[in-house]
């Protein structure tokens, strides 16, 4: 699925990086330890996690992901928002939990 | 009858929490001997040199204080399977690079430089040694219980670092300090430490600021006065038990 298909649907804030939402994303992944993503993430992967601090930047940029979702009404920190920006990294915020969001993305078809 | 409490104490300035070139997403003027020559200019006593996962730097850095009569001690920011970092210092240098074998054997994956950096080991002089392969800035596979005795064990300190912060800082990461774990809490550059008072209290253990700096021009920007004897590691162990006088100087 497109990501701006899918930031209509499911009513995403942009964070920054409108320029970047022309992209197929592939797949999925979910988790809130950086060493877990740096580990396992597919690249072009969507990552929901509730990280919002900076280092999750450098962990997109590794994986090359399509974009970091940041749950719960989470709002990245300046200094986050700051280095996306730097590195060209798509930050999209949702109020749904991670379970709900994961589900919801489930039942759009996408897959790991 | 006299004993140690009757030592004459003093007042040091200490800064023990410095990276160098060697950690991930550390700047390359931070090298051994730009970060020791920073932290003599600004006047500190004593530092610890805690690179990410790695001590390979430290002895460059003792070399490069030599002249500055400033006292280095070796450490290391280690990063636990929870992904908290807890800053380990040690009684010497062969104690830090025992701690490292450990912590290598149980930390997995390579360095990318284009996103991490170079991870730069250098000498006293500024001279590139080499650059270290592995991925310091990953988490090892050692949970928090074992990080703290490998580090006992080898007869260390361990600091819980950043507490404030909320990245790998244990309270964001575990929701609580866990007991008899730490020596003492660190509190950040941009944290207040009024906000952690009760928890060190309850806890029992000191409070520290340390700048965390991956760069000359950020040592120093905190520091923390321990009134000891004389500047060395055994008696920063007293000072952070509050033993014969020793003490963390909490502002």
């Amino acid at each position: 699925m497109n990501l701006r298909e899918l930031v209509d649907k499911l009513n995403l804030q942009v964070v920054c990086g409108e320029d970047k939402l022309d992209v197929d994303v592939p797949g999925v992944y979910v988790s809130d330890m950086l060493s877990d993503v740096m580990a396992n993430a597919a690249p072009g992967a969507l990552w929901i996690t509730l990280q919002v601090h900076q280092n999750i930047i450098a962990v997109a940029t590794l994986r090359e992901l399509a974009a970091i979702v940041c749950v719960r009404g989470r709002q990245p920190e300046a200094d986050t928002i700051e280095k996306a920006m730097a590195e060209g990294v798509c930050l999209l915020t949702t109020d749904k939990t991670t379970f709900e969001f994961a589900g919801l993305l489930w039942e759009l078809g996408l897959r790991p | 009858m006299s004993g140690r409490g009757e030592q004459k104490l003093f007042e040091f300035i200490c800064d023990l929490h410095l990276h160098t070139c060697l950690s991930p997403c550390g700047s390359l003027g931070a090298s051994p001997r730009g970060q020791m020559l920073a932290a003599a200019a600004r006047g500190i006593d004593m530092v610890a040199i805690c690179d990410h996962n790695t001590a390979d730097n430290v002895d460059a850095c003792r070399r490069a204080a030599v002249d500055t009569g400033m006292v280095v001690l070796a450490g290391m920011e280690v990063c636990s399977a929870e992904e908290v970092h807890s800053l380990a210092i040690m009684p010497d240098v062969e104690a830090a690079l025992s701690l490292q074998e450990v912590i290598w054997a149980n930390l997995p994956g390579h360095n990318d430089p284009d996103v991490f950096g170079m991870q730069v080991v250098a000498d006293h002089e500024d001279n590139v040694l080499g650059f270290c392969d592995r991925l310091l800035i990953g988490a090892t596979q050692l949970g928090l219980p074992a990080v703290a005795r490998e580090v006992r064990d080898r007869g260390g300190l361990l600091i819980a670092a950043h507490v404030d912060r909320e990245g790998y800082g244990v309270i964001a990461q575990l929701g609580f300090v866990p007991r008899d774990t730490y020596d003492a809490l660190e509190v950040s550059a941009r944290g207040d430490v009024g906000m952690y008072r009760d928890e060190a209290e309850r806890l029992g253990v000191p409070l520290l600021r340390n700048s965390d700096a991956h760069d000359p021009d950020d040592v120093g920007r905190v520091t923390t006065r321990i009134r000891m004897a004389h500047r060395t590691f055994d008696e920063l162990k007293m000072a952070l038990r509050g033993e014969a006088g020793r003490e963390v100087i909490q502002d």
